[in-house]
């Protein structure tokens, strides 16, 4: 019904473009009053390589607005989303945001998985002074007053993850594999990790940082190259592997029968839908940290993993009809959702200033069972923090967790220069300097 | 390592002993309420003295209660702890069964620390089975163990141990015990005994010693047996190195022999070779999927029926796109190239809105997880030890269908000559589409291998596609003796290189071999000789 | 019109030819410029800024598409990985953008951000000069057109032809995205090169240098086309013609094809890397992901679609791919792979000679 619908009227929208001449853009204004409905943007990769995580988003996502127009919409407007594909292609990732903020006039667009292709749609957001809020995990080094960043900063999943490895009760690891695919996210998550250790006193020796290309499906090596060092002393490895080579490293851990009480493996990007490709059994016991589980016990929590076991029934989506699978980056997109429409009704404008101001100090009760703040002023979100160890189901058995919410810090002390930025974005007088 | 020096796992284990020596012959009517009381509403240390004095207590029952621990089965409602299993509830005290369930349960939560420490409680409690095998398991179990409660133990159940093996192990243990004596005579032993061993974990307390032993005899002897086990430790990894370099090799051979039929002897460029290998696997995940559903009791047999069903899957899609689109372009190879990357885009696609975009589980059965130790520190998986076989009874499978079936004489007749083969009566379109099947079918067959080791999501195929191409071309086309030898000088090549300069560097400089190579030998390793070379 | 430089434009198009051309660039250069920008952004005639850089976009793949076309459409080498070259000409403009941000970057560094974040305390050597424009410039078309001398030299030489040739192009590209991908190679990564603020000086996101970068781009499509048209209608492009249909019947007719193949095959790398400057001015963005292996092959599939060995037919072929990309994108997400999966298919079952050949036949039938 939705397809054919929006198909209809895209393409009517599309004949009457090329009507004209290819390039009549319709100057409507940001809200169309008469159909009370207001647009907002998806931008997620339907296709290609990234397509196997960020899919989920966009269905998580329209869930939310379904639910959102249900209740009488924002600010008694309908929702109407515009969802595009830049197809796992970060140069398209910029194109298809220009085309959503100026074609479309969306008052929102919420989007992007990987850091690239965030840093491929920041200046188009910025130029246009539009709005894009970001739902997963990163690697902090960034505060832009045209972005909200609900998912985890480094302090609010790595550091705790490794603080508890090094502590009694996660088993008092004394080496470090830090074991990542070749990119940003990685390089930057273990070098703020690497200062942080040296800061508790472990040595460089007692480090060994590795990195394997994109889509490395081979793990034979590394895995005997963990066993090698972890016959130095009591080992834990930090994974920062990107998703989808996550299977096949596990597969070789356990089939090389490298347990999680002698060698704990804490991932910062494996969660519910990566583990939905893998036999945990031979897992159990190896760590995840993230501010949100599927497992966690929480009245929110219940609702939410109902909610969206219901709406993949009915929409018949793939994978989710028969096995429904919630994790954090669904949950930071719930979360990001639910938060602009309360800005929006705060600001009573759908105006990019007035919304950001709105935003600050926001609240949300999150499915992880914790409210949720908007940081007043750096735009990240204050997340509790939760490790959990794999079970034999391939959910998480939370085994710690932060006594509340702790705030973001995007710029990591651990970075040296950091301490001089400011916990807040740039000015644009300071900009345009 | 496990809780190294730790002053509760020490109360465990000398619990553990405790409990052998005496234990076994005071029945008890219920376990210890205080002690299990500890272990499932206490915290941290807590816990583990709670599961010291359960051991100590010595009912035969504390090794199930632990046992449902480990498993995940202990619950709490209030302050009532229970074993649940299923719908079915009892008493973890009392032993009492009870219903109906309580509705307000929680989990014991178990973390890797208390996993450890009940593993070695259950070990030490297992040491004096009567069954071998389980004394083997538990002794394996604690050979890593450096903690001074448990030597007693060790030594009793060594003086009564007649099988070699599990002595051995219990004389590595008793020596890594030793380290720490009084004694200066014991520990000069200690190390030498573990100078034997070829262990990563014998290494490790070896390394120990050195930081923190005073004894300059000691010394000199720990640093003798460290170099002995550095040595063997070398051989192990040189060990895995080579299978790891066989194995990567034959999944290369699996990925490119379907690619060595339809491109090297047919001379099709097919791009969605990839995306036929990812039907296979997914033919593998729907076999699976319907054994768990109907046959639970076979579950591990449905990779034998996954195997067969692969094939077909592939062959059929294949022997379609043979009939419906590669047919009218014979001669066009290029050509051939757009129009099956088409088809592997509509392919993707097709498989994402089937399946959903995410990877699925493809388990593997009970006898390919897990691996054999072959030396301390090489563990072969079974699964690749599997696909090595499987890889050469394939590439058996396709010789003798090439050499000694009617089949494979078409083929290679076509191959040579189309239109002298078409004289002498052979079905040359037949042939094409039933050799273009044979391709696809073992394209399938690759899928259905590779589920087993890693991901099986729409992409899969994207990743094998390139360097599938490699090895047909590196091998020199139209022959299988060169893919064989491409495939595994490709996977030795890139292990080598791997565990010299990172995995990075190795797939870039294996490429730029391949590159200069070609430049060497334009027609790959093993030229067809004669008339069809310049066609 | 007479005397040689007549004889030359007769002989690149006809009349009719020359008509098309020439309205095409009054749209380009007059009309465009004018819609974007003296028309007020209310007005319904305003071509808004999302048109200008996805027709500049596509303008760059074209030039792509006429450098492919030329080595394929009329000399018969089908490259995979010609995304190389362009993502190398991108590369080479990037690092001049990236010096132009300043100090305007997250850390307020001379140094480029990604340099700071891995501790670099001073430029490596490969990024000497390269706050000059004249050096990124002298890059964007020299390196792609070295890398390809040195590679088309060996691999000429050694005879490597047909599918062979394809394969190790596509090895180069991809051996060469992986190198890019490591941090350590002073690309900065996966990342590329991004969030650029200035050339030249002028602010890069104004609608004056939105424009200026979109006319150099069309003048240099066209410049391009002429170019090529001229190469092809040459004797030289009748021996590329005749290295095609029969190297050896040419070789034996004592052209050493060596030279026609390694000429025409640097001149298309580096259109590629002119092209891959241009691109990267106008969408912001270069990354190792223009040098994988899929990209390198979408370009011989807008030169299939579009009509091999007619030049027009590339740059038909560019856009009508791009776009439909574009357009089916948003129009159903979820389905436009299988659209344009289809569409591959039943161009090459369909239309061999592309959509410029059907038009043709239908012209001539007529």
């Amino acid at each position: 019904m939705f397809h054919r619908r929006s198909f209809l009227k895209r393409f009517s929208a599309l004949a009457s473009t090329l009507a004209v001449t290819a390039a009549v853009g319709l100057q409507a204004p940001q809200v169309h009053a008469q159909g009370k409905t207001v647009k907002v943007g998806v931008l997620h990769s339907l296709s290609g390589t990234m397509a196997i995580s960020e899919t989920v988003l966009k269905d998580v996502a329209l869930m939310a607005f379904d639910e959102i127009n249900a209740k009488g919409g924002v600010m008694g407007m309908k929702i109407e989303p515009v969802v595009v594909d830049p197809a796992s292609n970060w140069p398209l990732f910029a194109e298809k945001a220009r085309q959503l903020i100026t074609q479309d006039k969306v008052a929102v667009v919420f989007g992007c998985w990987t850091s690239v292709s965030r840093k491929s749609v920041l200046p188009v957001f910025e130029e246009l002074n539009s709005l894009l809020f970001y739902p997963v995990q990163y690697e902090g080094e960034e505060i832009s007053r045209n972005v909200f960043y609900t998912g985890a900063a480094p302090n609010q999943q790595a550091i705790p993850a490794v603080e508890y490895l090094m502590s009694k009760e996660g088993g008092a690891a004394k080496r470090w594999v830090l074991l990542g695919t070749d990119y940003v996210y990685p390089r930057t998550t273990n070098k703020i990790l690497r200062a942080f250790l040296k800061s508790k006193g472990v040595a460089d020796k007692d480090i060994d940082e590795k990195y394997t290309p994109f889509g490395h499906s081979d793990y034979q090596t590394i895995v005997a190259n963990i066993k090698k060092f972890a016959a130095g002393g009591k080992t834990a490895v930090v994974s920062t592997i990107n998703g989808d080579s996550n299977v096949p490293f596990y597969k070789e851990l356990g089939n090389q029968g490298l347990k999680a009480t002698d060698v704990p493996v804490v991932a910062f990007s494996v969660g519910e839908e990566e583990l939905r490709g893998v036999d945990t059994k031979p897992l159990v016991g190896h760590l995840a940290a993230w501010n949100y589980f599927m497992s966690i016990k929480s009245p929110a929590n219940t609702e939410f993993t109902k909610k969206w076991a219901d709406y993949a029934k009915k929409k018949g989506i793939a994978g989710h009809k028969d096995k429904p699978l919630t994790n954090d980056p669904m949950e930071a997109t719930y979360i990001g959702i639910h938060m602009w429409k309360q800005a929006v009704e705060k600001a009573k404008s759908f105006d990019v200033a007035k919304v950001s101001v709105a935003m600050g100090g926001q609240t949300f009760t999150a499915p992880s069972g914790i409210t949720s703040t908007m940081d007043p002023k750096n735009h990240h979100l204050h997340k509790a923090v939760f490790i959990g160890e794999v079970k034999a189901d391939g959910q998480f058995n939370v085994v710690w967790k932060t006594k509340g919410p702790v705030k973001a810090q995007p710029w990591s002390p651990y970075i040296p220069g950091n301490d001089k930025k400011k916990d807040e974005p740039a000015l644009m007088a300071e900009k345009k300097k | 390592m496990r809780g190294k020096n730790s002053k509760i796992t020490k109360l465990v284990l000398a619990g553990a002993l405790f409990a052998c020596l005496i234990g076994v012959l005071r029945p008890a009517l219920a376990l210890d309420r205080a002690a299990m009381e500890k272990l499932a509403l206490g915290d941290g240390d807590e816990r583990l003295e709670g599961i010291a004095a359960l051991v100590a207590e010595g009912d035969p029952r504390a090794g199930a209660v632990l046992g449902a621990l480990a498993d995940g089965e202990m619950q709490t409602a209030s302050k009532r702890i229970l074993i649940v299993k299923g719908d079915d509830a009892t008493d973890a005290v009392t032993g009492e069964k009870i219903a109906p369930l309580p509705a307000e349960r929680e989990d014991v939560m178990v973390n890797n620390r208390l996993r450890g420490a009940v593993q070695d409680a259950l070990a030490a409690l297992k040491l004096v089975s009567p069954d071998r095998d389980i004394r083997f398991a538990a002794a394996k179990e604690l050979a890593g163990g450096t903690v001074a409660g448990m030597l007693p133990l060790v030594k009793k159940a060594l003086a009564k141990e007649r099988d070699a093996e599990i002595r051995e192990l219990l004389v590595h243990t008793a020596a890594s015990l030793e380290l720490k004596a009084d004694d200066i005579q014991t520990r000069l032993a200690a190390v030498r005994t573990l100078g034997l061993s070829g262990s990563g974990n014998a290494k490790r307390l070896l390394l120990s010693v050195l930081e923190s032993e005073t004894n300059d005899d000691v010394r000199v002897e720990a640093k003798q047996s460290l170099a002995q086990v550095n040595d063997r430790l070398a051989w192990g990894e040189r060990a895995g190195l080579l299978f790891a370099g066989i194995s990567l090799g034959s999944i290369l051979l699996l990925a490119a022999l379907g690619l060595a039929i339809t491109y090297g002897l047919m001379g099709v460029i097919n791009m969605a070779h990839g995306e036929l290998i990812m039907i296979g696997a997914y033919a593998t995940y729907v076999v699976q999927n319907l054994f768990k559903a109907h046959l639970p009791a076979a579950f591990d047999a449905y990779l034998l029926c996954a195997v067969p069903v692969a094939f077909a899957a592939s062959a059929l899609v294949g022997m379609v796109l043979e009939r419906s689109v590669i047919r009218w372009l014979y001669g066009r190879p290029l050509e051939t190239l757009l129009a099956t990357w088409g088809i592997s885009l509509v392919l993707i696609q097709a498989v994402r809105t089937l399946f959903g975009a995410q990877n699925v589980q493809v388990e593997n059965p009970a006898f390919m997880s897990g691996g054999v130790e072959i030396l301390a520190n090489v563990v072969l998986p079974w699964s690749r030890i599997v696909i090595v076989l499987f890889a050469g009874a394939v590439l058996a499978g396709v010789w003798l269908l090439l050499t000694r079936t009617r089949l494979g004489l078409f083929v290679r007749g076509v191959t040579q000559n189309r239109a002298m083969a078409s004289c002498v009566g052979v079905p040359t379109a037949r042939v094409d589409t039933l050799a273009f099947g044979l391709g696809s079918g073992i394209a399938g067959l690759a899928g259905c291998a590779l589920s087993q080791i890693g991901n099986v999501g729409p992409d899969l195929g994207q990743s094998y596609i390139v360097d599938s191409f490699m090895v047909v071309v590196l091998g020199g086309v139209g022959q299988l003796a060169g893919t064989v030898y491409a495939a595994l000088g490709l996977g030795f090549a890139n292990k080598l290189l791997e565990s010299w300069s990172g995995a990075v560097l190795a797939k870039i400089v294996v490429l730029v071999f391949i590159i200069i190579f070609i430049q060497k030998r334009p027609q790959g390793m093993f030229a067809l000789k004669g008339r069809s070379v310049e066609t | 019109m007479s005397g040689p430089l007549g004889n030359a434009f007769t002989r690149l198009y006809g009349a009719r030819g020359w008509a098309v051309l020439t309205l095409c660039g009054m749209i380009l250069f007059v009309v465009f410029p004018l819609l974007n920008l003296a028309v007020p952004a209310g007005s319904a005639f305003h071509v808004s800024a999302y048109w200008v850089t996805l027709i500049g976009k596509i303008m760059c793949f074209a030039i792509v598409a006429v450098a492919m076309d030329l080595i394929w459409g009329y000399c018969g080498i089908l490259s995979l990985g010609h995304g190389l070259f362009f993502a190398l000409g991108g590369y080479g403009m990037g690092m001049y953008l990236m010096r132009q941000i300043g100090r305007d970057g997250q850390y307020r560094s001379d140094l480029p951000d990604f340099m700071v974040f891995l501790d670099w305390k001073q430029l490596p050597w490969h990024w000497w000069n390269s706050d000059s424009f004249a050096w990124a410039l002298f890059l964007a078309v020299a390196v792609p057109g070295v890398l390809a001398f040195v590679f088309g030299y060996f691999a000429f030489r050694s005879r490597i032809k047909g599918v062979y040739f394809s394969i190790i192009t596509q090895a180069l590209t991809f051996a060469a995205m992986l190198l890019f991908f490591r941090n350590e190679t002073g690309f900065g990564g996966n990342n590329g090169f991004t969030d650029f603020k200035r050339i030249l000086g002028y602010s890069i996101t104004t609608p004056e240098t939105r424009m200026v970068l979109f006319t150099v781009t069309a003048a240099v499509l066209i410049a391009t086309l002429l170019l090529g048209r001229y190469l092809v209608t040459s004797k030289f492009g009748r021996v590329l013609a005749a290295i095609r249909d029969a190297e050896q019947r040419v070789m034996f007719c004592g052209y050493n094809t060596l030279h026609y193949k390694l000429f025409v095959w640097t001149l298309s790398a580096v259109l590629c890397g002119i092209a891959g400057a241009l691109y990267v001015t106008q969408v912001g963005i270069i990354n190792p992901g223009e040098m994988s292996p899929a990209n390198s092959i979408e370009i011989a599939i807008w030169v299939a679609v579009g009509g091999r060995g007619t030049l027009v037919g590339a740059i038909v072929g560019a856009g009508v791919v791009n776009g439909a990309k574009s357009f089916f994108t948003q129009a159903f997400p979820e389905y436009w792979l299988y659209v344009l999966g289809m569409m591959f298919i039943l161009v090459t079952l369909f239309l061999p000679q592309g959509i410029v050949g059907l038009l043709n036949k239908s012209r001539t039938a007529r």
